[in-house]
């Protein structure tokens, strides 16, 4: 009973707490230190808990209704109104599950392989891991807007230490991007607060807000998300980012902090301004178009493994938000779900994707030090476990039928081809360019003779790597060849959403 | 029946699991054991099924296994349509894929890839049974696309070749693009009927030919032949139809036994099946019909004239299943989908069987695949031998022979078909195609079965030294697959095509049912063999194997001379119409160009450059030129400040 | 008889006397924390006028204010001073650029 009425607290405040109690008693030590062994049991565990207890969201949640669940509310600043408000519905706990499903593996995945400061990195990620499953979880505006914010620290320092070569443009350039946007978004919570006075989110969906400020709003908000997501053209930071952050940080940018932007809107954007969101969707499917054919010409021509995945990541992105914003261009009585849903399985499919393909290219990494696609070839001869794994992620990467990338995908260029024959026309696109350019890279690397003698000297994947991308690679395919409970859990709160967004605001 | 049906796929599923993951672990000779037994039980079962429906008077079964998600109104679901079509479909899969498995045993000996090779087989079985099984939309994508994938991983089974692995990306690429013509098709459908599920569909596909689309500003299409055509446009890709078929050739570069497997009997043929499948909606589109005979009927003959300037066994053999695809395609254009279907299963016995001899022959050789370096095999290999000039005899339509039959009266189909009425232009472009394609047909196939088994012995002492027949493991596949090859057209021929075996799986406008007409003036399959000598098909196929013979028998100088004298054809031919230039300069190169072009001036030159650092340096400059009244000392920051408070003073008093 | 505007004057004359040292000295800080005492003087001297010319005290109680925090503000400016004399052995004013863009 307590337990479940503050299971989203303890989901939050868990792994920050752990995290903090890790940099508290941490040493800087090198990692072969006896502490430093100590400080990575406590990690896993303490991510391991927090995934238990999240499963208690699963089991706990009635997928029946569309309603706020777990909801917990205290008052927090009275003066202006705020409270500490949480609350989970059928979209948000999807994704607080895959946080606390990806945090463990990249625990796991930089075991051994961090080097410097092992348990300040580890710290990184579950006060990271905590502060997302708030974004998540947040029904107050202003207390999402902190987790927001938050978010950022952690990650600007798993990048700006842990990082490559140029860690530091990288870092600059991922923090500036990413904080313009939100300050725009905490100009429009103002105005809103001033209009609702209160920062209450389920009650600003409810408020009635005039067109004018419904596109600056939305414009607000779009730059806050779009810069997240990413779309194109505020999409360069991300390919930078990941080649410098290290393989867990890229996991973690791609699986998660990407669906930030993703359930911004779905969450603020299209319940808030749902008649600026129909004004502007236009230009939002052609910015997701453009995202998704554009992209994938520059995804063939990267050298670089984790800069054609983060391209990849984009392109993929840009079919969530093509998948949000179709609804206005569909005349039909069926179609707007669908797409909806389609986007929502997509984020949580390339969350599992896109997070196992950067831990393959780690796996690399770690031996090589190389994420040059020119570094390699002929890998299939002297790691041919991983090899399989890493072609069966490549094809789920290229959206192949049984794995979770067809799902998402499909949805969406069903729903799509009911708006206009075009958008789908550039959308299903992605079958030939996603195949083309994971294939390609897959043919370099892993295909061939063997090309030099780094590669001769590969040792296959270790236990641990076994672990980690064994549990992706069935989770990939249990997504994929049954994604019923998946939809079914988001289905109602899809349906009530766009009921919702039907509704005009302006009166 | 239905836990027989999830046996017939799971057998081969659970098989290839076993194999796959399990197989160092169980060694070579397990892995081909469990293998064959998954397929063996799916054969038996298979063939049972059809025996049910032959003799047994069994209904067509719709079946739902699970539900694969809900929403929108839209049922997407995994599950069974076990009908006629699929049973025989079944049958022709699961035999030729056991018959493959045994023959691996022999050809795949000495390889290390032992295991895998078994399981990715198996895999295919298992893939290839979802598709012809499926009772919607989704599934049939599915399957659609895991054959494609086990194609890419047979093709190029031996990594470490430049050229196989060169081979599958391509046939992945390829197969991607019609792909991506087959799921608008499969949109188009939930567009119109927000259903995924076939009896669904067909019975609302009235009111999709009711409705118009205008794809192009000012066009006004009929949405049934935008849907059509789109869903051929996946069918070409798989079935190989120009210009999607570059695939195909190349993907020889895979073992042999999966050429005969995957590459002729039965993945390539998916799309063939595909539009039976969908007849209902075929029949209510003549355009897309129209499409679908024209390119069939390229691909038929254009694709046959490739095969007479080919010097691997191998791809003689591709270019000649090509040519076949095509045949069946005009079939299917001439709304005579039994007679497609029929020459698809006869084809996938006699085809596997000339890939398996020719596989024969190749472990032989030693892994020599060059027929100039081959001849006079015909002593050392008598079972080859024969077994070989069985499939060839049926591949030409010899009298009597399985491909005699199907060929014949898929001919005679077009022939008769009412496309003479509809769109003459049409009518002769297929007709012609398909009746001087056998003339080539008969050609190629014997040039090569000239150059293989008789006449001068070309290959050299070493290789001759160790020429002998293969083991029984290759041997009895080709003789169990000769036996079909030579006789099944005989017993098949008047149910599958006139006694209506097919019932309700494929519904054909009663206009266009030429079949139904060709069986007015049936009279038994004897009386057709008897016939034989009285159709010009038939003075074709000799007249081909007649000039094979001049040409490389006969008189072995002439085709040099020949070549000299008509250069710029043999080149035409040799660079195969300059497809592959187009396909992998054009489209792939171009690509490429497009890529590096938008990533170096779109996104590092005007994103990065001018907008992003663009706006940095800016700031940066900005703050340059205000730094210059940053003195550092402190008497002017004090001056700055009255300076500052004194006219803010003054402001108040005066101004205000 | 010497009326408000004969101290209005006076003080005003500390002050831009106050000013011009702060401007014009640029050589010893010393002379500049003298500077700023001179300005606070000048203000002293309006509140103490006016507190006699309205006859509110609350100016002279301001006074004291102001000179207890000027005499913690000199202790506090001077021992900055020492520390800065004892790490650049100057407190010439024209060397303390560290500040210049």
């Amino acid at each position: 009973m307590e337990l479940t009425s503050h299971l989203l607290s303890i989901l939050i405040w868990l792994p920050v707490a752990g995290g903090c109690a890790l940099l508290a008693i941490g040493d800087a030590g090198d990692a072969g230190s006896s502490r430093a062994g100590a400080m990575r049991v406590t990690a896993l565990a303490v991510s391991l808990l927090t995934l238990l207890l999240s499963l208690g969201l699963y089991t706990g949640f009635d997928g029946t209704t569309a309603a706020m669940q777990f909801v917990e509310r205290v008052p927090w600043i009275e003066a202006i109104g705020a409270s500490y408000y949480l609350g989970v519905d059928g979209i948000s706990v999807p994704l607080i599950l895959l946080t606390t499903f990806i945090t463990p593996l990249v625990v796991i995945a930089g075991w051994d392989t961090i080097k410097s400061r092992p348990a300040q990195y580890f710290a990184a990620f579950l006060i990271l891991e905590g502060l997302m499953v708030g974004v998540f979880a947040a029904l107050d505006g202003l207390l999402f807007y902190v987790f927001w914010e938050f978010m950022l620290v952690p990650m600007f320092l798993i990048i700006g230490v842990w990082g490559g070569q140029r860690r530091i443009y990288a870092t600059l350039k991922f923090f500036l991007y990413t904080f313009l946007g939100s300050v725009l978004m905490l100009v429009s919570f103002v105005y809103l607060y001033l209009q609702t006075g209160s920062f209450d989110l389920l009650g600003w969906m409810d408020a009635p807000v005039a067109m004018q400020a419904q596109k600056f709003i939305f414009i607000a908000f779009l730059l806050a998300f779009a810069v997240k997501v990413p779309m194109w053209p505020v999409h360069t930071w991300l390919p930078d980012a990941h080649v410098e952050a290290p393989t867990g940080g890229s996991v973690i940018l791609a699986a998660i902090m990407l669906k930030m932007g993703g359930y911004g809107f779905v969450r603020l954007s299209l319940p808030i301004v749902p008649d600026a969101s129909g004004y502007f969707s236009a230009l939002m499917i052609g910015l997701s178009l453009v995202a998704v054919v554009y992209i994938g010409f520059v995804a063939l021509m990267q050298k670089d493994m984790k800069k054609l995945i983060a391209y990849s990541s984009i392109a993929h992105m840009g079919f969530v938000t093509l998948g949000f914003f179709l609804l206005w261009h569909i005349s039909g009585a069926t179609g707007a779900v669908l797409g909806m849903q389609g986007g929502m399985v997509q984020m949580i499919s390339h969350g599992l994707i896109s997070g196992a393909m950067f831990l393959c290219v780690g796996v690399l990494y770690d031996r090589v030090h190389s994420r040059k696609i020119a570094d390699y070839g002929g890998v299939a001869n002297t790691m041919p476990a991983f090899a399989a794994f890493f072609v069966l992620f490549a094809m789920a990467n290229a959206g192949l039928p049984g794995t979770s990338g067809f799902v998402g995908e499909f949805m969406v260029i069903m729903a799509s081809f009911k708006a206009n024959f075009w958008i789908a026309f550039f959308a299903a696109t992605t079958l030939v360019l996603g195949a083309a350019y994971t294939l390609w890279m897959i043919k370099r690397v892993v295909y061939g003779e063997v090309a030099n003698e780094n590669v001769a000297e590969l040792k296959d994947m270790n236990r641990r790597e076994w672990l980690v991308l064994g549990i992706l690679a069935v989770s990939v395919l249990v997504v994929g060849l049954w994604p019923a409970p998946l939809v079914e859990m988001m289905d109602p709160t899809i349906q009530n959403l766009i009921e919702r967004i039907a509704l005009s605001k302006l009166g | 029946m239905y836990s027989y049906y999830l046996a017939i796929v799971l057998a081969p599923l659970a098989a290839a699991i076993v194999a796959g993951l399990f197989g160092k672990q169980i060694g070579r000779t397990a892995a081909h054991s469990v293998t064959i037994l998954g397929v063996g039980i799916a054969t038996a079962l298979s063939a049972l099924v059809l025996y049910r429906f032959v003799w047994g008077g069994a209904e067509s079964e719709n079946i739902s296994v699970y539900t694969w998600a809900v929403t929108d109104g839209l049922r997407m679901e995994v599950g069974f349509l076990v009908d006629r079509l699929t049973a025989l479909m079944m049958t022709v899969v699961t035999f030729v894929s056991l018959m493959v498995h045994v023959y691996t045993i022999g050809y795949m000996h000495d390889d290390p890839g032992y295991q895998r090779f078994f399981s990715y087989i198996s895999l295919f079985t298992f893939a290839m049974l979802m598709l012809v099984m499926s009772n919607n939309f989704l599934q049939l994508f599915f399957g659609w696309e895991a054959v494609g994938l086990v194609s890419y991983l047979l093709i190029g089974f031996w990594f470490k070749r430049e050229t196989a692995i060169f081979a599958n990306l391509k046939a992945f690429l390829v197969n991607r693009v019609g792909d991506f013509g087959f799921i608008l098709g499969i949109a188009g459908i939930v567009l119109y009927t927000n259903s995924l599920d076939y009896a669904e569909v067909f019975s609302q596909a009235d009111a999709i030919a009711a409705q118009s689309v205008s794809v192009l500003p000012g066009t006004a299409w009929n949405a049934m032949t935008l849907i059509c055509i789109l869903l051929f446009i996946g069918a070409m890709g798989k079935s190989a139809q120009a210009p999607l078929h570059v695939w195909l050739p190349d993907s020889m570069e895979g073992p042999t036994p999966i050429s005969a497997l995957i590459h002729a009997a039965t993945m390539v043929t998916a799309g063939i099946f595909m539009v039976a499948r969908m007849s209902p909606l075929y029949e209510l589109s003549v355009h897309a019909l129209g499409t679908v005979m024209i390119i069939g009927a390229i691909t038929a003959f254009f694709m046959g004239l490739l095969g007479i300037v080919q010097n691997d066994i191998k791809r003689v053999v591709a270019y000649s299943t090509l040519s076949q695809l095509g045949y069946m395609t005009v079939a299917l254009g001439a709304s005579a989908y039994g007679a497609a279907i029929f020459h698809l299963m006869t084809h996938a016995f006699f085809k596997a069987l000339l890939f398996l001899a020719a596989g024969s022959v190749i472990i032989a050789m030693h892994h020599e695949q060059d027929i100039r370096k081959m001849g006079g095999i015909r002593k050392y290999m008598p079972i080859t031998y024969w077994t070989s000039l069985i499939g060839s005899l049926a591949l030409i339509g010899f009298p009597g022979t399985a491909g005699f039959f199907s060929k014949d009266l898929l001919i005679e189909a077009v022939a008769d078909s009412h496309w003479a009425e509809t769109d003459a232009l049409v009518y002769w472009i297929a007709y012609l195609s398909v009746l001087l394609g056998v003339f080539v047909t008969a050609l190629y196939s014997f040039r090569m079965f000239f150059l293989v088994f008789h006449g001068e012995e070309r290959m050299d002492a070493e290789t001759k030294s160790h020429l002998h027949e293969t083991p029984w493991v290759v041997t009895v596949p080709l003789i169990l697959l000769a036996i079909p090859s030579a006789v099944i057209g005989w017993v098949t021929v008047g149910p599958v095509l006139f006694d209506g075996y097919f019932g309700e799986a494929i519904v054909v406008d009663h206009a266009h049912d030429v079949l139904a007409h060709l069986g007015e003036h049936w009279h038994g399959a004897l009386s057709l063999v008897t016939h034989a000598p009285m159709t010009p098909v038939f003075w074709l196929a000799a007249a081909g194997v007649l000039v094979a013979w001049f040409l490389y028998l006969k008189r072995p100088e002439l085709p040099g001379k020949i070549r000299e004298r008509f250069q710029w054809a043999y080149n035409l031919l040799d660079r195969k119409y300059y497809f592959d230039d187009l396909w992998i300069r054009g489209f792939a190169g171009g690509g490429r160009k497009l890529g590096a072009f938008l990533w170096k001036k779109g996104d590092e030159v005007v994103i990065d450059g001018v907008l992003v650092n663009g706006t940095a340096n800016t700031v940066g400059r900005l703050a340059g030129v205000m730094r210059q009244i940053q003195t550092g000392y402190l008497y002017t920051y004090a001056f700055a400040m009255i300076i500052g408070l004194t006219a803010f003073l003054g402001w108040l008093i005066w101004l205000k | 008889m010497i009326g408000l505007q004969h101290y209005l004057t006076l003080s005003a004359m500390l002050f831009v006397l106050s000013i011009a040292g702060i401007i014009i000295n640029r050589r010893n800080l010393i002379l500049l924390l003298m500077c700023i005492e001179l300005m606070l003087l000048a203000v002293n001297f309006n509140f103490i006028a006016f507190s006699r010319y309205l006859g509110d005290t609350l100016g002279q109680v301001f006074v004291f204010f102001i000179l207890t925090v000027a005499a913690a503000e000199a202790a506090i400016g001077l021992a900055i001073l020492v520390v800065l004399f004892r790490n650049r052995r100057s407190i010439n004013v024209q060397e303390l650029n560290t500040m210049k863009g």
